[in-house]
């Protein structure tokens, strides 16, 4: 396996996210067989992997959505696998965002990205908006602040999404497929933001298909195979060159 | 056979077929009306239900006191038992077992009664066991509530569930509580999916509201039914039944379209 050293970004600040030999059985199926992972703060780590290989159930378990069955969760330094760790305080640290976006259909773009920094965060309503509005400028969608989710098109609702994550400030983003349900055109302007995002030093974990982003954009690939981290590295070296056989037939299935 | 021709101009086809079928129906009906109509002694009909005497002595007392009765009985049952199957809703989808056993019995007990059956415990059997009387407003509200909550906790467990699961995990993703992911994103979405169920659940209670007769009431407590029921045994004459059957329609019949219109503007939404 490779190791993180060879990474320059790990160089930028210590791990933010630490994950040590972490177990995961949904019943008695093990999912996740033992992962050693760190992500350091500004870099942006994409898990590539074949479907059921663990990637979301991993990415999952960072914020707790799904929980670990043995091992440990190190976030910014704090144990969150402990029983007495303040989970709410820790999600609203992290940003998330999904496959099928998850917008509230029934707030506007704007609510959408508001509400939880006033309930959460006790943010005041004006603090909230002027947050909420750089934001949705930010992902270029400040004519839709009044729009429903359901008048938007999936690349235009996947934007928002990133943006209510964003508008919590988070320390950092975890991302599941976020360009998997989206029409090909689509998925340019999502990836666009995600970039700058990346440009701005935001510490992301991207779980993707779309390897031309992750070549471009990340600090450092994960290959997931079968619950286990199969090999891990610079993207010119997982994916340019890939040392295992598994990395390899998965390479010559989706390039 | 071998003119292939002649085969289509003898068939009919489906749809003159079932444009026959329709005109067969109408005829039928009309029939039907016209018969009973001549065997109809209209004299009586008119004098029994239709006393434009009676029933203008009817008013105002109709309207001001057992309109506004049902509705008044009909809102605090509603209130309640929108607020009782809330909370047997969720005790339902709690991992706590005893709360999902607790309202689960509730449910199937209140369910499986007669609406009667809940009035009469609770209007006489509450007061010979325990020397309460709770008085009528109260009484209702619980039988009402009772009832009726049982009913909508189903309905409203249904409506929770249907909200996908996406939804909640993105509101505790930004760090909100389970209690505050339920109230601010999942209820509300919930709510509108069983918007329909829930107004069909109020046009019942409309009805089941009469049931407070077996209390007693006096004058000024009168709903509809009692009332028209006094002043049927009053008057001798059936005109009163007629009137008070004008007020339910008066107030379930709007219900009713708004409940069409909702579901014709999900079913586009879909
Ligand atoms: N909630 C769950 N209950 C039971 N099994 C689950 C659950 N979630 C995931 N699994 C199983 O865990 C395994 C890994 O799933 P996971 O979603 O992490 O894979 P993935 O790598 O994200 O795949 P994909 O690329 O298809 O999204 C799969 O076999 C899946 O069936
Ligand atoms: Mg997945």
């Amino acid at each position: 396996m490779t190791q993180t050293e060879t990474t320059p970004a790990a160089e930028r600040g210590a791990a933010v996210i630490d994950v040590q030999n972490l177990h995961k059985y949904f019943g008695d199926n093990e999912v996740l067989k033992g992962i050693d992972f760190h992500i350091a703060r500004g870099e942006v780590v994409c898990v590539i992997g074949p479907s059921g290989s663990g990637k979301s159930t991993l990415l999952r378990c960072v914020n707790l959505l799904e929980e670990p069955t043995s091992g440990t969760i190190l976030v910014d330094g704090e144990e969150i696998t402990d029983p007495d760790a303040d989970v709410d305080g820790l999600r609203a640290r992290i940003g998330m965002v999904f496959q099928q976006f998850n917008l509230f259909p029934h707030m506007t773009a704007l609510r959408n990205l508001t509400v939880a920094q006033e309930k959460v965060l006790k943010r005041g309503k004006a603090e909230s908006l002027e947050i909420a509005r750089t934001n949705l400028e930010k992902v270029g969608l400040s004519d839709k602040a009044d729009a429903y989710p359901a008048h938007l098109s999936g690349g235009q609702q996947q934007r928002v999404a990133i943006a209510r994550a964003l508008s919590m400030s988070p320390d950092m983003m975890l991302f599941d497929e976020p360009t998997s349900a989206l029409d090909p055109e689509l998925v340019g302007d999502v990836l666009a933001v995600m970039k700058d995002l990346a440009a701005e030093g935001m510490t992301m974990m991207v779980v993707t298909h779309e390897m031309s982003f992750a070549r471009e954009v990340a600090d450092k690939v994960v290959f997931m195979d079968g619950g286990v981290i199969v090999e891990e590295g610079l993207p010119a070296d997982v994916l340019g060159d890939p040392q295992h056989e598994r990395t390899k037939e998965f390479l010559a299935r989706v390039l | 056979m071998t003119d292939a021709a002649v085969v289509p101009k003898k068939r009919m086809s489906p749809r003159k077929r079932a444009a026959l079928v329709r005109y067969i129906q109408y005829a039928i009906l009309v029939l039907l009306v016209v018969v009973l109509a001549l065997i109809a002694d209209w004299g009586e009909i008119r004098r029994a239900f239709l006393d434009i005497d009676i029933a203008s002595q009817l008013f105002p007392d109709v309207i001001l006191i057992a309109l506004k009765n049902t509705i008044v009985y009909t809102a605090c049952g509603f209130v309640f038992g929108l607020a009782l199957g809330l909370v047997l809703a969720l005790m339902r989808l709690s991992s706590v077992g005893p709360y999902r056993w607790i309202s689960t019995g509730i449910i199937e007990l209140f369910r499986g009664l007669p609406a009667l059956v809940v009035f009469l415990v609770l209007g006489l059997g509450l007061p010979i066991a325990f020397g309460v009387n709770l008085g009528n407003i109260p009484t209702v509200t619980l039988a009402l509530g009772l009832v009726g909550g049982a009913y909508m906790a189903e309905t409203i467990r249904a409506g929770i569930q249907a909200v996908p699961k996406g939804q909640y995990e993105a509101a505790r993703t930004l760090g909100m509580t389970h209690t505050r992911a339920m109230v601010t994103i999942v209820i509300p979405q919930a709510f509108r999916i069983i918007l329909p169920p829930l107004t069909n659940e109020l046009i019942l209670l409309t009805k089941d509201s009469s049931l407070i007769y077996v209390i007693g009431l006096s004058l000024d407590e009168y709903e509809l039914t009692a009332f028209g029921r006094e002043n049927m045994n009053a008057f001798a004459n059936l005109t009163p039944m007629v009137t008070i059957a004008l007020c339910y329609l008066l107030i379930t019949v709007p219900l009713s379209i708004v409940v069409r219109r909702m579901e014709a503007k999900s079913g586009k939404a879909r």
